[in-house]
């Protein structure tokens, strides 16, 4: 297990490493070049004359790529030019990261506490109306662009179930102790705070929860069938266990594996979701300001996010794939 | 099925149409799809919505770029064309006949999908026959790319790579969306075609002397496409989304004359709430159309199974 785990984390490393190179070219390749791209449209030829020598533009390529990395480490990603102007990047990342993480455990919390049960019925359904109608409802769950429902639930169920269509928390917010709205006023013991930021976080949750909804929910079904059909669980029901008892212990805890990667896979669409989601609801995360970051060109802010979107995703499959090896030891071997 | 990390999902995909029995796998898997009805009913959107896209030049009643209805576009007090005789579902933001957008619209809109597939497929086509016929250092190499380029959530990584362009254009769209394709369509080819290396038919042709070429492109290839094909059926539909989603944060084709869905829909985002119909007929056409393309993919996937043979 510890060797698997430092092997991982070594693999983890270079695919970093990678990402950072790519980032590093991606920069060098957006339009006007790296210095009036970080810049923006604020940069006098002055300023863009002062951050060109800043970044060594006339050094060797790999001098320029060892001094971003120097940057990059000691968390020097420059000032925002469009989402927040003069802000650093980082202060930026800080601030509005809590918001983004609330909503996604919340989002990815609704999609296993309903794609699970959902799944598991309709497997032990298999065939009937139910079964037909749910995976029918998880293809079209798939299929309806994610900003487009978000805008239909923000018009059409915000105001029939009082809730409210914008993310703008500020309004009742509690003091800011973590950063996470909710928690913050339970901590707080400002319950009006934490009763209004749950509010705020239901519609945008549901939202982003629908694709890995749908896939939790086509993943769950698929392997409890294949696991109905084993052996072991034919065994346990001859020997006489109770149904309950099979179910729990012979047929969800084989099929929770498969299942378990896939909500670690869905870190990525949630990531992606968020900043569609948060667009339309106004949510002040890192996703609204990954959104207007595209929309403004606002590169600094642009090149820290996406790299903190990878790093997020590619640790959160690290952590599921040892959390796999531990449940399954044939994997440790290989 | 779907146990491990993606590559390895991706992996076991690429897998699980190996075949070995005598009847020959896309006989018996067309048997299967003519008595599906999901097969029937995704194949029956999709044509319907190509037939619509070659013949909506002449059923269109107006020219979709022409500002027939201009005049009725009262900005100051938010207006827009009503329906009315002749224009049955009223004019868009400009003063254009909405109806004829909408029909002429499934051309652009299949064309990004079809393209961006193709672009995506081409390009794993290569990076996994490369890859999988190899072997060895290529193998690693080519595969260590292609891990780095799944570490990005695909999506985020589309919107990274349209953001290059100071001037979006459709290509630029159909580009940000294919080249996210390229590294699954890399794995699953390698994938499958690094299970046939060791399989008899190849032994059997290296033994008769049949030179490596052949060997890869006639019979190799060949019998790796099963997956490939589900794939891209599912890729159609999640480029014409992805599409959309780059046209709602402004890195979309700006150029609106010719009619596209995904623009559309993304260009209704500030109006949606006084205009809803300026998004949900656009919406409606993009999912009925990714529904009809996931349909068929899925059926075909169930198809090529061998587990489902009997």
């Amino acid at each position: 297990m510890l060797r698997y785990t430092v092997r991982r984390l070594i693999q983890l490393l270079g695919v970093v490493l990678v990402l950072s190179l790519l980032v590093f070219a991606w920069l060098r390749a957006l339009p006007g070049g790296p210095a009036s791209a970080l810049l923006g449209d604020r940069g006098t030829d002055e300023s863009r004359a002062a951050l060109e020598q800043q970044l060594g533009l006339d050094q060797p390529i790999f001098v320029q790529y060892f001094k971003f990395l120097g940057r990059a480490v000691t968390g020097n990603f420059g000032n925002s030019t469009g989402v927040q102007p003069g802000d650093s990047v980082v202060d930026i990342f800080v601030q509005r990261f809590p918001a983004t993480l609330e909503l996604s455990i919340f989002a990815i919390v609704i999609a296993v506490v309903v794609g699970i049960p959902l799944g598991y019925l309709a497997a032990k359904r298999r065939g009937t109306w139910f079964d037909n109608l749910s995976v029918g409802g998880s293809l079209i769950g798939v299929a309806v662009p994610v900003f487009f429902l978000a805008f239909v639930l923000k018009e059409v169920l915000a105001s029939k179930l009082g809730l409210p269509s914008v993310g703008r928390q500020d309004a009742i917010g509690a003091t800011r102790v973590t950063g996470f709205f909710v928690l913050d006023g339970l901590l707080t013991q400002e319950w009006d705070a934490a009763w209004n930021a749950l509010k705020h976080l239901f519609l945008p949750a549901i939202a982003l929860a629908t694709i890995p909804f749908a896939v939790i929910f086509r993943i769950t079904r698929a392997a409890v069938l294949d696991v109905m059909d084993e052996d072991y669980v034919r065994t346990a029901e001859a020997k006489g266990l109770t149904a309950q008892l099979v179910r729990r212990r012979h047929v969800l805890r084989n099929a929770m594996l498969p299942v378990v990667t896939t909500i670690g896979l869905q870190i990525g669409a949630l990531l992606a979701g968020a900043v569609l989601t948060e667009k339309v609801f106004a949510f002040p995360g890192v996703g609204e300001a990954l959104a207007l970051g595209f929309e403004r060109r606002d590169y600094p802010v642009l090149q820290m996010l996406i790299m903190v979107a990878a790093i997020v995703y590619v640790v959160v499959n690290l952590l599921v794939d040892l959390s796999y090896a531990l449940i399954d030891p044939r994997i440790r071997t290989r | 099925m779907a146990i491990g990390t993606k590559k390895e999902r991706i992996d076991s995909l690429a897998e699980s149409t190996a075949d070995d029995s005598g009847v020959s796998l896309a006989a018996s898997a067309w048997k299967r799809l003519r008595r599906s009805p999901v097969f029937l009913f995704g194949s029956f959107i999709i044509v319907a919505f190509i037939i619509i896209a070659v013949i909506a030049p002449w059923i269109a009643p107006h020219d979709p770029s022409a500002r027939d209805l201009a005049d009725q576009v009262i900005k100051a007090r938010n207006q827009i064309p009503e329906p009315q005789p002749g224009h049955p579902l009223g004019g868009d933001l400009q003063g254009r006949d909405f109806l004829s957008r909408l029909l002429v619209g499934a051309q652009q809109t299949l064309l990004v999908g079809v393209f961006a597939t193709l672009i995506g497929l081409a390009g794993g086509l290569a990076l996994g026959t490369l890859a999988g016929a190899f072997g060895g250092w290529v193998d690693s190499l080519v595969m260590r790319i292609v891990d780095v380029m799944l570490s990005i959530p695909q999506l985020l990584l589309a919107f990274g790579i349209g953001a290059l362009f100071a001037k979006p254009n459709l290509f630029t769209v159909i580009l940000a969306v294919s080249i996210v394709q390229i590294p699954v369509f890399a794995r699953l080819l390698r994938g499958s075609m690094l299970a046939q290396r060791g399989s008899d038919h190849v032994l059997a042709a290296t033994s008769l002397g049949v030179k490596p070429g052949a060997i890869v492109f006639r019979h190799m290839l060949p019998n790796s496409l099963g997956p490939v094909i589900v794939q891209s059926t599912l890729v159609l539909a999640t480029s014409i989304i992805d599409a959309a989603a780059l046209s709602f944060l402004g890195l979309g084709n700006p150029d609106d004359r010719v009619p596209e869905w995904g623009q559309m829909l993304g260009g209704a985002q500030t109006v949606i709430d006084t205009h809803p119909q300026l998004a949900f007929w656009p919406a409606g056409c993009i999912i009925a159309i990714a529904l009809g393309f996931t349909l068929v993919g899925e059926s075909l996937r169930d198809a090529l199974d061998p587990k489902n043979r009997r």
